[in-house]
C-alpha cells in the first residue's frame, strides 16, 4: 500500500517569530510547552526583555467537548459490549448482530450531530455558531461513511438487496426532499407551486415512485390537459419491478421483467406521449436512466454519490457489488464534468466502493482530526474478519493501532481517562504497557481521584504502579507533615522502608508532644501493622498506652517488656519506654514480677552502659545530663523497690 | 487541532529551557538572567508562577524535574560550572494562601571545571540519581543514598567522554534485561572529532560505566539526545538532534557473541532522518509513549515525527510562528487573553465536502 503524503497540520503560534528565533518546549500530558530561545550559545543575540512568552499547545476539544463526551461515552459502551460478546458471536446471527453493532454506533452519531444541530441554530454568536455547524457537517460526513461501510463490508449485501440499501442511504443523507415537500404540500395549490416540479424530480431520483406518483395524480386533478400523460407515467411508476424484501423472484427473473418494462418506457418516449410536456418527458428519460437527464439534475442530486445511486436504480438495477466501482467512479466523473477535483470526502467513498477497507480507514486517519471514527469503525471491521494484520516491528496491529490512539487522547482529559482504561484493555500487545505509562500521570488532585486510580490499577494487578502512586502520595504527605496520610500510603504502597520513616516521625512528634496523632489510624492498623518493625513498635507502644488507660495494668507491663527485649524497640526510644515503666513500678500492688524486673534492670544497664550504638541518630540524647542521672537514678530505686516487693510477693502464700 | 495560550515569562532574558513535572500541573522554566521560575496549574487551566529564585552565577542551561516519588525536587545546571539541587518546602499557610512556592537549594555540585551543559535525572528505579555533563567533556553521575536527606549527593562515576559534551539522556527503560545506559552527545565542531555520539553502559561485575557504543556515522555536533521510552520493545531508540534529526534503533546483540562481562553490543539501524528544519536541530524529545518525537531546529519550529502501523516515520505536525511580534509585548508581566480564537481555523478536509453545505 503506498503511502499518501497527508499534509502534516500546521499550528500558528501569535507572536513568535520564527525568522529570528527558535523554540526549546517540553512535553506533557495533553499540553506542549513551547517558548522562544536562541540556541546558538557563541552567537550574541539580541535580548528583547520582558516581551519572552510561554506557549502553551494542546488539542482544542473544549468547544465541543460536552456534547462529544456523550459520544464517547456511548461509544464506549458499544465498544466494550461488542468485545465482550464476541465470543458469543456465530454463525448465521453473527452478521445479523453486528450489523446491529453498527447501528448503534450510527444511531449515537446521529444523536450528537442533532444536539450540535440545535446547539448551532441556539449560538449567540456567528462565530461559535459556524464552528458548530462544520462539527455537525464532519459528523454528517462521519455518519455517511459509516453507513456506507456497513452496507458493503458488515451487511455485505449481494446483487439485488444492494441497491436497496444505498437507495436508503442516499434517502437518509440527503435531506432536502423533506422540507421541500413540506413546502409545496403545505401550500395551497401545490401543484402550481413553483418548486413542484423540482419536488416530483427529486422524488423520482430517490426512487420514491408511490409519492411521485401521488403529486403527478395531483397534477392531473389540477390540470385535465396532462391528465392522461400523468396517468400513463404514473402506471410506468406504479409497474416499476423492484425487489421487495421477502420477494422469492429470483434475480434473473427481476432482471428479466425490468428489462420489459424498460422496453415500455422506451416505447412511450419513441411514440412521444409525453412530448408536450417538458417535466413528463424529463421523468421518463430519467426513469429510463439517461444520463443527460440525469445529469441535467445536478443541481437536486447535490452530489455524485447520488448520481451513482439513481443511474443505478435506472439503468443496472441488479448490479453486483464487485462492480460498483466501475459505476462510482464513471458517476464522479461525469458528475463533477472536469470543473472541480475530488475532495477527501469523495475519495474515501471511493475507496469503499473498490472495496478497499485499508484505503478508507488510511485515508479518513488523513482527513479526520481525531481518532474516534477510525478507531471505532476499524475495531467493528476487525471484528467481521476483514483486517489482514500489518505488523508493526513489536507485534501490533492497526486495529491496535488506531484504538492507542485513541485511548491515549483520552488519557488528557481529566475524566474520559476512565473510558481510555477499557479501550487499553482490549488491546492485547500494547495496552497494557500503554495503561501502565499513561496512568502513572493521571494528576492525583484529589483523595477521590487517586483512589479512583489505584482501583483501576489493583484491579489489573498492576503492582508497580500502585506502589508509585501510593509512594507520591506518602511523600506528599509527609512533605505537609499529614502523618497519618503519609503512614495509610505508605502501608498501602507496601513500602517497609518508608512506614518506617513515617513511624518514626510519629515517635518523634510523641516524644516532643506527649500524644500520639491519627490515634484512629494506629489503633486500626491490623495486619499492616507487620510491614515493618518500626511500624509494629508503634502499633503496640500505642497499645500500650490503650491498656493502661484501661487500667489493666499487668498486660501493659508484659507488652511495654517484651517491646524491649524483642528488639522492636528501637534502642533511641528505651529511655521513653522505661519512663513509661515508671508509673507501673509506683503502683500500690506489684505489677512486674520478679523475672520481669530483673529483665528491666538489665535492659537499663544495657542502656547506661556507655556504648554509643551506631546508627540510631539520638537527638533525645543530647539532653542536660542532669536531667538524664535523675531519671536513671529514680528508675534504678523504682526498679529496686519493684524487685523487693515482687520477691516477698512470690515468695508469700496466697492470702498472707 | 491545536490552540496556542501564552503566559507572560517575565524572565529577564532569554530562556533556555522550560520543563514539565511528571503529572504536567507544575512547570519550570530557566534563563541567562541566571534565575529559575516554578509555575503552578490551577485547577482552572491558568499558570501562574509561584517561585522565581536566582538559582546561579551564570546562565543557567537547563532545569529538570525529578520523579515525584521523591518529593518536588528540580535540578538546574549552569554556566557557572555547577549544577544545583533545589527541593521544596511546604511554607506558611499564608504563603499557601498568597499561592507561593519556597524552594531551597540542597546542594551544589561543584565538581565541573567547565560550563555544565545538562543534567538529568535517572530513572526512579536507580533511586534518588542524577548525571550532568560538561564541557570539560565528563559526565558525572551522583546518588542521593537517603531520599529524604537531599543535602548528602556522592559523585558515583566520572566518565570521560574526550569531547565537550552537550547533552546527555538516560535510558528509561526498567526492564531488568537492559542495565542502566547513557547517551552523551557532544557537540564539539572539529571535524577530526568522532565520537560526537556515545553510549555508555553499566556493568554489574564492574560497577563502573563503560563505552558500549559510538555512533559513528554522527560526525556533526549533536545538540540534543534522547532515549525513547520503551514499550516492552527488546530494542533501543534513540534520536540525536544535529545538522537534521536521526532516529536510531539499537538492537542488543545476544551475548554469547560477545566476550561475557563486557559492555552489551548493539546493532544500530537509523529508522529515520529528516533535514526539514533546514539547518540545525537544537531539540528532541519524546511524549510519554514514545510514539511522537518532537523537535526543534534553526528553522523556527518544532515539528512532530510519528510512525504509522507500517512504521514509516513522517512529519505529522508542525508548530511555528506567524511572525507577528504581540502588541504591547514590551510591557513585563502583560498577560495575553486565550488566543485560541483567534488561530486561524486549520484546515478540516472534510469541511464543506460535497456532502454538506459549504459554510461561509
Amino acid at each position: 500500500m503506498e503511502e499518501l503524503d497527508g499534509e502534516p497540520t500546521v499550528t500558528l503560534i501569535p507572536g513568535m517569530n520564527s525568522q529570528k528565533k527558535q523554540m526549546c518546549f517540553d512535553w506533557g500530558p495533553g499540553e506542549m510547552l513551547v517558548c522562544e530561545t536562541s540556541f546558538n550559545k557563541k552567537e550574541k543575540s539580541e535580548v528583547v526583555p520582558g516581551c519572552l512568552l510561554i506557549y502553551i499547545v494542546r488539542k482544542d476539544v473544549d468547544v465541543y467537548s460536552q456534547i462529544l463526551r456523550k459520544l464517547f461515552n456511548e461509544s464506549h459502551g458499544i465498544f466494550v459490549g461488542l468485545q465482550r460478546i464476541e465470543e458469543e458471536l456465530t454463525g448465521k446471527s453473527r452478521k445479523a448482530q453486528l450489523v446491529r453493532v453498527s447501528k448503534n454506533y450510527r444511531s449515537v452519531i446521529r444523536a450528537c450531530m442533532e444536539e450540535m444541530h440545535q446547539v448551532a441554530i441556539a449560538a449567540k454568536d456567528p462565530a461559535s455558531g459556524r464552528q458548530f455547524s462544520s462539527q455537525v457537517s464532519i459528523l454528517s460526513a462521519m455518519e455517511l461513511i459509516w453507513n456506507l461501510c456497513e452496507i458493503l463490508f458488515i451487511e455485505v449485501a449481494p446483487a439485488g438487496p444492494l441497491l436497496l440499501h444505498l437507495l436508503d442511504w442516499v434517502r437518509l443523507h440527503v435531506c432536502e426532499v423533506d422540507s421541500l415537500s413540506a413546502d409545496v404540500l403545505g401550500s395551497e395549490n401545490p401543484s402550481k407551486h413553483e418548486s413542484f416540479w423540482n419536488l416530483v424530480t427529486v422524488l423520482v431520483l430517490q426512487g420514491r415512485l408511490d409519492e411521485a406518483r401521488q403529486m403527478l395524480s395531483r397534477e392531473a386533478d389540477a390540470s385535465p390537459t396532462s391528465a392522461g400523460m400523468c396517468r400513463i407515467l404514473g402506471d410506468l411508476m406504479r409497474t416499476m419491478p423492484v425487489l421487495s424484501p421477502g420477494n422469492t423472484q429470483t434475480l434473473t427473473e427481476l432482471e428479466l421483467k425490468w428489462q420489459h418494462w424498460h422496453e415500455e418506457c422506451e416505447r412511450h418516449l419513441q411514440d412521444g406521449t409525453f412530448a408536450s410536456s417538458p417535466h413528463l418527458e424529463s421523468l421518463c428519460k430519467i426513469m429510463l436512466g439517461d444520463e443527460a437527464a440525469l445529469l441535467e439534475q445536478k443541481k437536486l442530486l447535490s452530489n455524485w454519490y447520488h448520481f451513482l445511486v439513481t443511474r443505478l436504480l435506472y439503468s443496472h438495477p441488479t448490479v453486483k457489488p464487485m462492480d460498483l466501482y466501475f459505476y462510482a467512479q464513471s458517476s464522479l466523473d461525469l458528475f463533477l464534468g472536469g470543473e472541480s477535483s475530488p475532495e477527501p470526502l469523495d475519495n474515501i467513498l471511493m475507496a469503499a466502493f473498490e472495496f478497499d477497507i485499508h484505503q478508507v480507514i488510511k485515508e479518513c486517519s488523513i482527513a479526520l482530526s481525531n481518532w474516534w471514527f477510525v478507531a471505532h469503525l476499524t475495531d467493528l471491521l476487525d471484528h467481521c474478519k476483514l483486517l489482514q494484520s500489518h505488523n508493526l516491528y513489536f507485534g501490533s496491529n492497526m486495529r491496535e493501532f488506531l484504538l492507542l490512539e485513541y485511548a491515549s487522547g483520552l488519557f488528557a482529559h481529566h475524566s474520559l481517562w476512565q473510558l481510555g482504561v477499557d479501550y487499553f484493555d482490549y488491546c492485547p500487545e500494547l495496552g497494557r504497557v500503554s495503561l501502565e505509562l499513561h496512568i502513572e500521570r493521571i494528576p492525583l488532585s484529589t483523595e477521590q481521584k487517586a483512589l479512583k486510580v489505584l482501583r483501576v490499577c489493583e484491579q489489573r494487578q498492576m503492582t508497580e504502579q500502585v506502589r508509585s502512586i501510593c509512594k507520591i502520595l506518602a511523600m506528599k504527605a509527609v512533605r505537609n507533615n499529614r502523618l497519618g496520610s503519609a503512614l495509610s500510603w505508605s502501608i498501602r504502597a507496601k513500602d517497609a522502608a518508608f512506614a518506617t520513616l513515617v513511624s518514626d516521625r510519629f515517635l518523634r512528634d510523641y516524644c516532643e508532644r506527649g500524644c500520639f496523632s491519627d490515634l484512629d489510624l494506629i489503633d486500626n492498623l491490623g495486619p499492616a501493622m507487620m510491614l515493618s518493625d518500626r511500624l509494629t513498635f508503634l502499633g503496640k507502644y500505642r497499645e500500650f498506652h490503650r491498656l493502661y488507660g484501661e487500667k489493666r495494668f499487668v498486660d501493659a507491663a508484659s507488652l511495654l517488656l517484651s517491646l524491649m527485649t524483642s528488639q522492636i524497640a528501637p534502642r533511641s526510644f528505651w529511655m521513653t519506654l522505661l519512663t513509661d515503666a515508671l508509673p507501673l513500678l509506683e503502683q500500690k500492688q506489684v505489677i512486674f514480677s520478679a523475672e520481669q524486673t530483673y529483665e528491666l534492670m538489665r535492659c537499663l544497664e544495657d542502656l547506661t552502659s556507655g556504648k554509643p550504638v551506631c546508627g540510631e541518630p539520638d537527638p533525645q540524647r543530647l539532653q542536660d545530663d542532669d536531667v538524664e542521672t535523675t531519671k536513671v537514678e529514680m528508675l534504678r530505686l523504682a526498679l529496686a523497690r519493684n524487685l523487693a516487693r515482687s520477691i516477698i510477693k512470690e515468695g508469700s502464700l496466697e492470702g498472707s | 487541532m491545536f490552540v496556542a495560550r501564552s503566559i507572560a515569562a517575565d524572565h529577564k532574558d532569554l530562556i533556555h529551557d522550560v520543563s514539565f513535572d511528571f503529572h504536567g500541573r507544575r512547570m519550570a522554566t530557566c534563563s541567562s538572567d541566571q534565575s529559575v521560575k516554578v509555575w503552578d496549574k490551577s485547577e482552572s487551566g491558568d499558570w501562574h508562577c509561584t517561585a522565581s529564585w536566582k538559582t546561579h552565577s551564570g546562565s543557567v542551561w537547563r532545569v529538570t524535574w525529578a520523579h515525584p516519588e521523591f518529593g518536588q525536587v528540580l535540578a538546574s545546571c549552569s554556566f557557572d560550572r555547577t549544577a544545583a539541587v533545589w527541593e521544596e518546602i511546604v511554607g506558611e499557610s499564608n504563603d499557601k494562601l498568597r499561592g507561593q512556592s519556597h524552594w531551597v537549594k540542597r546542594t551544589t555540585l561543584v565538581d565541573s571545571r567547565t560550563s555544565v551543559t545538562d543534567v538529568k535525572f535517572a530513572p526512579k528505579h536507580m533511586g534518588l540519581m542524577l548525571a550532568t555533563c560538561s564541557a570539560d567533556g565528563i559526565v558525572r553521575v551522583y546518588e542521593a543514598p537517603d531520599v529524604m536527606n537531599l543535602s548528602q549527593w556522592s559523585l558515583q562515576h566520572e566518565i570521560s567522554c574526550k569531547l565537550s559534551c552537550s547533552c546527555i539522556s538516560w535510558n528509561p527503560s526498567s526492564s531488568r534485561a537492559h542495565p542502566p545506559m547513557i547517551a552523551v552527545g557532544s557537540d564539539d565542531s572539529s571535524p577530526n572529532a568522532m565520537a560526537k555520539a556515545q553510549i555508555f553502559e553499566y556493568n554489574e561485575n564492574t560497577r563502573k560505566y563503560a563505552k558500549a557504543e559510538t555512533l559513528m556515522t554522527v560526525t556533526d555536533p549533536v545538540h540534543d539526545i534522547a532515549f525513547a521510552p520503551n514499550l516492552g520493545r527488546s530494542f533501543h531508540i534513540l534520536a540525536i538532534a544535529t545538522k537534521d534529526v536521526r532516529i536510531f534503533t539499537l538492537k542488543p546483540v545476544r551475548k554469547e557473541l560477545t566476550s561475557s562481562g563486557g559492555p552489551t553490543k548493539f546493532e544500530i539501524h537509523i529508522v529515520a532522518q529528516f533535514d526539514n528544519h533546514n539547518s540545525q536541530v537544537w531539540r528532541v524529545s519524546w511524549n510519554i509513549t514514545g510514539t511522537v518525537l518532537a523537535s526543534s531546529g534553526d528553522d523556527g519550529c518544532v515539528r512532530l515525527w510519528k510512525a504509522n502501523y507500517m512504521d514509516n516515520w513522517k512529519c505529522t505536525g508542525i508548530l511555528k510562528g506567524n511572525g507577528s511580534p504581540v502588541s504591547g509585548s514590551s510591557q513585563q508581566g502583560s498577560s495575553n487573553p486565550p488566543l485560541g480564537s483567534n488561530v486561524p481555523n486549520l484546515q478540516n478536509s472534510l469541511n464543506g465536502s460535497s456532502a454538506g453545505r459549504k459554510h461561509s
